[in-house]
């Protein structure tokens, strides 16, 4: 079964959030997400100031196989894109959970928090079938 | 490779393995009331010697006239090797085959054709062609909202100086699409869009600018101050341009402030033949940065396992059989046929082969102008440099003349008072290298007794 730490919280669609210790949180795709797409090939992260919306498309993964979207977990502004990812998509296939994050951003005051925990997300996986 | 379709034993044993009987029953949870039994003014099937003679009839019957009409397609001279090289049954399917890679020679000649293209632009990268000019430049609006992620105001300016009838399909296309096109107005006495008309959208979010040119009228736009304002301001710009006029102006990739960031335009001048109307095909090339939002099909080179060079289609999670509803375009598909034609019709012709053409096509169409204004009741209407078409005004309504005109075996031009009637009695001509002196001298020569008939009238 593919890496799900315990510190971070997480989406159906196979989002993870960090909470970091400035107020803001990033966000990437999880260990099963980058080794059901294979090898990514592209991304596209949102720019900075970019206001989403919780379930809102913000980011674009391209691997060999399929280009998907990510969705974003949290309603915020976005504060930044990972600046590798143009040159070195891979990093999401080597790192998923640290330098393949996707983007950051700062979650709107009051915004409902429907994720999941570490064994909740563990669950929907097994669910899945995964 | 053989492609067979389907012999009436292949489909007898799908339908037995389905348990249907006849392939009409496939269809028969379409309501009775839906069914269109017949086609109302359809005739019977006619055999293949009945269909001969009545189209060669009817291709009698448009004879063979003289055509100073140009308004966005034009008459260039073929190359008999084009045509013959074109329908060769290796070429012969106007379709990039589903089985793509199956298929090296018809991806090699596309990925020629998009080196070319891509050269002649100016630009980085170009795609294997779309439907023709006007769809293209529709495309181009779609892409550039996407591809300008600075912009959230999906508002493209379109000069009155660029084609009507892509002003329409453009808003026809994109117009559901939240795009909206607002109008820039042209200078009245030079026919060409003023930089100066661009300052009230100072300060403004503009996704895009599009610049024809030459713009429909014939007339050069000032594109190096048109680009510049734009790119100042993060605005993309959507160049329009005719491919024969680029073998010797400024190619777009090259326009001040960086060049434009999409190229398109009608691809029918290299060595597609009039023909009421198509089927043309439009071209598209951009800069890599942006090639991800680029539609259509895309031909790269590759090396297989053996390191041997090989032909594939590349970037496909672009296109809608991936992506599906957020794919780049519906339009998944190239005119292959055609731009196979433009390919050979390019490396016959060759750079300078195509700057003869142009530069033959402006000195005929400078000698008609000259030839033309000589006749009492024409004059030119603007004076600003031209390419190969150039917008005169007569002294009466155009239409009747031209009625009379073709009455003599003579397409005088296009009739511009249906589109632009704040111009008068405007009517656009142009030639090309097909026309000669003796061409020209019968055109004035028929339109100054024309003239003078209609003022004794």
């Amino acid at each position: 079964m593919s890496q799900v730490p315990a510190d971070l919280r997480y989406t159906k669609s196979h989002e993870w959030v960090r909470k970091l210790p400035d107020g803001t949180c990033e966000i990437g795709i999880t260990d099963h997400a980058q080794e059901a797409l294979g090898d990514l090939v592209f991304v596209e992260v949102p720019e900075k100031g970019r206001t989403l919306g919780a379930g809102e498309p913000c980011a674009v993964v391209e691997s060999v196989k399929a280009a998907s979207d990510v969705y974003s977990p949290l309603a915020g502004d976005v504060t930044l894109g990972n600046p590798d990812l143009a040159a070195a998509p891979e990093l999401i296939n080597q790192e998923p959970y640290g330098r393949g994050w996707l983007l950051r951003l700062r979650p709107k005051n009051g915004a409902s928090d429907t994720l999941l925990s570490a064994s909740e997300y563990e669950e929907h996986l097994r669910a899945e079938g995964f | 490779m053989a492609f067979i379709p389907h012999t009436e034993a292949d489909v007898a044993e799908m339908l037995a393995l389905i348990g249907v009987k006849r392939i009409e029953d496939l269809f028969d949870e379409i309501p009775a009331s839906l069914r269109v039994r017949s086609l109302a003014g359809i005739p019977a099937a006619m055999n293949e010697q009945q269909i001969g003679r009545l189209m060669s009839e009817r291709a009698r019957s448009d004879g063979r006239p003289l055509c100073f009409i140009g308004a966005g397609a034009y008459e260039h001279h073929i190359p008999a090797a084009v045509w013959a090289i074109t329908t060769r049954g290796e070429f012969y399917s106007a379709y990039t085959p589903y089985q793509a890679e199956a298929s090296q020679g018809t991806l090699q000649l596309i990925y020629e054709y998009q080196t070319m293209i891509a050269s002649l632009t100016g630009m980085e990268v170009a795609n294997a062609s779309l439907y023709d000019g006007a769809s293209a430049l529709a495309e181009a609006c779609l892409m550039a909202v996407r591809a300008n992620r600075k912009s959230k105001a999906q508002r493209v300016l379109v000069p009155k100086a660029v084609h009507p009838h892509y002003r329409k399909v453009a808003s026809a296309t994109a117009g559901n699409q939240a795009l909206r096109f607002e109008e820039l107005p042209y200078s009245p006495s030079e026919g060409r869009t003023l930089p100066a008309a661009l300052a009230r959208y100072d300060g403004e979010d503009v996704s895009a600018l599009v610049i024809q040119q030459p713009n429909f009228f014939g007339v050069l736009e000032d594109v190096d101050a048109l680009t510049a304002w734009a790119r100042e301001r993060g605005i993309f710009v959507i160049a329009l341009v005719n491919p024969t006029s680029l073998a010797l102006l400024k190619p777009p990739g090259e326009w001040d402030a960086g060049g434009a960031d999409i190229v398109v335009g009608e691809g029918q001048p290299l060595g597609v033949p009039l023909s009421s109307g198509g089927p043309y095909f439009g071209f598209m090339t951009t800069r890599m940065a942006h090639v991800r939002q680029m539609p259509g099909r895309i031909v790269g080179r590759t090396l297989d396992v053996s390191g041997r060079e090989g032909f594939t289609l590349t970037l496909q999670a672009r296109e809608q059989h991936i992506r599906r509803a957020r794919a780049t375009s519906n339009i998944c598909t190239n005119q292959g046929l055609l731009v196979t034609a433009a390919t050979i019709y390019m490396s016959l012709l060759g750079p300078q082969g195509l700057a003869r053409v142009a530069a033959a096509s402006h000195a005929r169409t400078a000698e008609l102008v000259g030839v033309l204004t000589r006749v009492p009741g024409v004059r030119s209407l603007f004076c600003a440099p031209y390419f190969h078409e150039a917008v005169l005004a007569l002294d009466r309504p155009v239409a009747p003349v031209l009625q009379r005109l073709a009455d003599r075996g003579i397409l005088a031009g296009f009739d511009l008072t249906e589109h632009y009637p704040e111009l008068g009695h405007a009517l656009l001509v142009c030639a090309t290298e097909t026309k000669t002196s003796a061409d020209i001298e019968r055109y004035a020569a028929a339109l100054a007794e024309v003239m003078k008939a209609a003022r004794a009238a």
